[in-house]
């Protein structure tokens, strides 16, 4: 582990950037010596305040010409700080190397929202590059005055100013600002996070002037993994620093009662942190903690078992459960009228389980207090957010709290990390010491917030012709969010709940993102209460690709059963109802390259045990447009499904770096796969017993699949959009698609684990 | 109660008082220091913390310290270095196999001792080596990729 000697350190910059941001205002130059002084700086008011509203905010040039760029969104793996470097590499014409972006300090960055619904480049890259661009608008004026040539004759070569007639009539970056602040307002659009938008005078580039924007620029930092030299959130430590562990209860909603402390007296250092419901230990040694936790004697509450009696029981409790709220997002025509009038309805509803973000490593957070302030590691996806939460939890002014991100072991959205950084919070006050928490693995995926269970229903009507006039789709499920992904207020975490704050269970669920036209139609969704009203290892949030799958896997299935309905093929029943050319161009590009041959499903030319089809399915997010062919073998016999192939046609936009995007598809295509035939969150009546990687199992890399072809489609003319979590949604259809395609049998329940798969086909 | 054990790692002989019971990993990272293996599932599932023990890859969160004794542990920083890298590493960069990165100790460990033993392996040989290792990233094929790719390294 990496002692910090300072708490402001930054370990992991300091690896990647030697230089510092050597940055005071223009025209007071304040001697400041390392990145660390960045308080200092803010302490003495030689930098402009950080608010969204000031070019500093983003953009600073440092002594040595290089570029610091400060970043409010965070990478969680798919290479974002690589990409987000090269748009301000290319706004303000320096090489790529000379620029490093630093995520997520609350002392170093605005709050642009975190790792939020893969709008990394969208909206966190848009505001670099406009910041960026903004920045080179100014250095080219700063420029025209010191050399004496207008503007508009001048250009930026690598970070040098020159006249475009005489380079030697030039002034580099270094010399115009470097080691100082800019001071030069933007328009800021009055909003943080996501919608945070504060553009200069400046337009970017067109594209067509591109030479770093396109490129394929590796990540540095899988290096740093490799060789050890980077730290995780798990590996930092301070001094005074004790580690924590929590305890759950047995039955889900069981408080403590009775507390033997006197049963862990002979662990040393360990001490215990009780509170109202919250329990937890802490010792000077990590193995203590977790002995101590272990050993606690505790007598729980007698608490009524929440849930129902497994996971299969699950849909007919949402079938009858009552309906908190209820949102038409569409419709169009007369739905009821055409019903009425239809030669024939096909109709079909589908199930999704609870899932598991499960990360690699469960949730870990450090918080240190001290002399009247507070530092949070963490490794969640919402830094500034979960600043304001742990200020809550400390009863402290949020500017007297400082958020510093560190990767941590995968993140999907508001997962366990969230949980983890109020829990360190609450023992740090209670210590009066740095405390340290890691969970457990079965608090991991025990405990962690989970994706919505959900049920689907879909109809459609054809009239006599063959026609499909009307069509419905209407989602029941558990709200998306029991518990909000921003981490800002205690009730939203099992710590805050745990210590009296009640739930404040949002309703929000969603309907298929697709562009199908049909003269009548309705989409809908109904959220129904949690199964328990407070710190429930059920609870809903975030997770990657929020109710994406499950919806689509629900809405593409059914465009298959639709197509098989009525004898034509899957692709051409997409075709004749979407309009929207891009649409058209995925659905269009996948089939071709993978070879589809037009035929209804499903295939009736294979005989035995050993069968194989193919699937395609096709949805939207955020303005992104992914269409997948899946091709998958099926062993009758066992009910074995391998996914063995598949197409992905990809279109976001503006593509800033073509590597990075086919690693970023490829790992959302096998989490996808991975959701779609094993992922399941087991529970009896009092709590879950998916605890580890046996009860909670994922893809095996003995089922990875044999290829991946990705046709990433490029519109550099056109904004660019997320590719984070687009390419998930369509997968469990596409598979489901194909295992019809192979079989004749459609499976409308995930995930398609072999017993259901034989249960299935027999 | 705590007994002191001798323990070698990459190279270097420490010594560090632990319960007998006490994993080895912690003692790699709370008394030695080291950033790594990680703690990942605690029960042997996930690979997360696997080091080498005299060459064979071993899940360290569930190897009490008291069984250590005088063999040779190796972690991943021990296995090799920016300036002289495993074939390994050097195609774990190469492929930019890592998303988060937590789970890279399990399969470049497990590879590498399968790869010493094993060459010009087939695909389903490496993937039958590397069976259950987690990744939850999803990064399945890049280190299919980069394992082949080491696998040719080292001929």
């Amino acid at each position: 582990m990496t002692k910090i000697e300072k708490s402001a350190a930054f370990s992991r910059r300091s690896i990647l950037k030697t230089g510092g941001a050597f940055v005071v205002s223009i025209g007071s130059p304040i001697g400041l010596d390392t990145l660390l002084g960045i308080n200092a700086a803010l302490a003495q008011g030689a930098k402009p305040p950080l608010v969204p509203g000031e070019l500093s905010s983003y953009i600073a040039i440092n002594a040595d010409g290089s570029v610091s760029a400060f970043f409010g969104k965070m990478d969680m793996g798919q290479g974002l700080h690589v990409a987000v470097g090269q748009m301000v590499a290319e706004e303000l014409d320096v090489p790529f190397g000379r620029v490093t972006v630093i995520m997520c300090d609350t002392a170093s960055s605005v709050n642009q929202g975190g790792a939020s619904g893969s709008t990394g480049i969208q909206t966190g890259g848009r505001q670099l590059r406009v910041a960026a661009a903004e920045a080179r608008r100014v250095l080219v004026e700063m420029a025209a005055e010191k050399i004496g040539v207008s503007a508009d004759q001048l250009t930026v070569t690598d970070g040098v100013v020159h006249s475009k007639s005489d380079p030697a009539k030039k002034a580099s970056y270094a010399d115009l600002i470097g080691g100082r602040y800019f001071n030069v307002p933007l328009e800021w659009n009055k909003q943080i996070g996501n919608q945070l938008y504060a553009p200069g005078k400046a337009k970017p580039k067109p594209p067509s002037e591109y030479k770093i924007v396109g490129q394929s620029i590796n990540r540095e930092d899988i290096a740093l993994k490799v060789f050890c030299r980077q730290d995780f959130v798990t590996d930092i430590s301070v001094p005074n620093m004790v580690h924590g562990r929590t305890i759950r209860p047995p039955v889900a909603g069981a408080v403590p009662v009775k507390v033997d402390e006197s049963s862990i007296a002979d662990i040393p250092g360990a001490k215990v942190v009780w509170e109202k419901a919250f329990l937890g230990v802490v010792a000077d040694k990590e193995w203590d903690a977790i002995k101590a936790a272990h050993k606690l004697k505790i007598e729980w509450s007698n608490a009524a078992p929440p849930f129902p009696e497994n996971a299969s029981a699950l849909y007919d409790h949402i079938r009858k459960a009552p309906v908190r709220m209820r949102k038409v997002e569409k419709e169009n025509g007369n739905l009821d009228e055409a019903f009425r009038t239809a030669t024939r309805v096909v109709e079909a509803e589908y199930e999704w389980p609870f899932q598991s973000h499960a990360s690699m490593g469960p949730g870990c957070a450090l918080v240190e207090v001290k002399d009247g302030q507070a530092t949070l590691w963490s490794g969640s996806q919402k830094t500034h957010y979960a600043r304001d939460g742990v200020a809550a939890m400390l009863g402290m002014p949020p500017e007297k709290v400082r958020g510093i991100w560190v990767s941590g072991p995968g993140a999907y959205g508001r997962s366990d990390a969230g949980d983890a950084a109020m829990d360190a919070a609450v023992l740090a006050k209670a210590v009066g010491r740095p405390v340290r928490v890691q969970y457990m693995r079965d608090e991991g995926t025990g405990w962690d917030p989970k994706g919505p269970a959900s049920i689907h229903r879909a109809r459609a009507a054809i009239d006599a012709a063959g026609n499909v006039v009307a069509y419905e789709f209407a989602s029941k499920a558990f709200s998306r969010l029991d518990v909000f992904s921003n981490e800002s207020k205690p009730h939203d975490s099992l710590a805050g709940q745990l210590m009296g704050v009640p739930l404040k269970s949002g309703d929000a669920f969603n309907v298929p993102s697709e562009t199908y036209e049909f003269a009548n139609k309705r989409t809908l969704w109904e959220t129904i209460p949690p199964l328990l009203d407070r710190a429930s290892p059920l609870r809903t949030a975030h997770l990657r690709d929020p109710v994406g799958p499950q919806i689509h896997f629900a809405s593409e299935s059914f465009m298959d059963e639709l197509a098989a309905a009525l004898r034509i093929d899957p692709v051409e029943l997409r075709l004749r109802h979407l309009k929207d050319p891009r649409d058209i161009a995925v659905v269009k590009a996948a089939a071709e390259k993978s070879g589809w041959v037009s035929r209804p499903s499903p295939r009736r030319d294979q005989t035995g045990d050993s069968v194989t089809g193919r699937g395609i399915a096709y949805a939207q997010r955020n303005g992104t447009r992914v269409a997948i062919v899946a091709e998958v073998d099926v062993d009758r016999r066992s009910g074995k499904i391998w996914a063995r192939k598949f197409t992905v046609a990809h279109d976001c936009g503006q593509i800033i770096n073509p590597g990075g995007l086919k690693l970023t598809i490829e790992g959302n295509i096998v989490q996808g796969t991975s959701r779609t035939m094993w992922e399941e969150v087991q529970f009896d009546r009092k709590n879950v017993t998916s605890i580890d990687w046996l009860t909670y199992p994922i893809l095996d890399i003995t089922e990875a699949p044999e290829t991946i072809d990705v046709v990433a489609i490029n519109r550099p003319e056109l904004a660019p959009t997320g590719a984070g979590e687009a390419s998930m949604r369509p997968v469990a259809a596409a598979i489901g698609n194909a295992i019809f395609d192979a079989t004749g049998v459609r499976i409308r329940r995930v995930p398609f684990s072999p017993d259901r798969v034989k249960q299935a086909l027999s | 109660m705590a007994q002191k054990y001798s323990l070698n790692v990459n190279g270097k002989v420490h010594s560090v008082d632990a319960d007998p019971d006490m994993p080895l990993l912690y003692a790699l990272r709370g008394d030695l220091g080291l950033n790594n293996p990680h703690f990942g599932c605690g029960v042997d599932q996930c690979g997360a913390c696997t080091v080498h023990l005299d060459g064979r890859p071993i899940r360290s969160c569930t190897t009490p310290i008291s069984t250590v004794r005088d063999a040779k542990v190796v972690t991943l920083a021990g296995l090799g270095s920016p300036s002289s890298p495993h074939p390994l590493q050097t195609a774990w960069v190469e492929e930019q196999v890592s998303q988060c990165g937590y789970c890279t100790n399990g399969w470049i460990m497990t590879a590498a001792a399968f790869l010493r033993d094993k060459k010009k392996p087939t695909e389903a040989e490496i993937k039958n080596a590397l069976a259950g290792l987690k990744c939850r990233c999803g990064t399945h094929m890049a280190i299919l990729r980069a394992v082949k790719r080491a696998a040719a390294m080292m001929g």
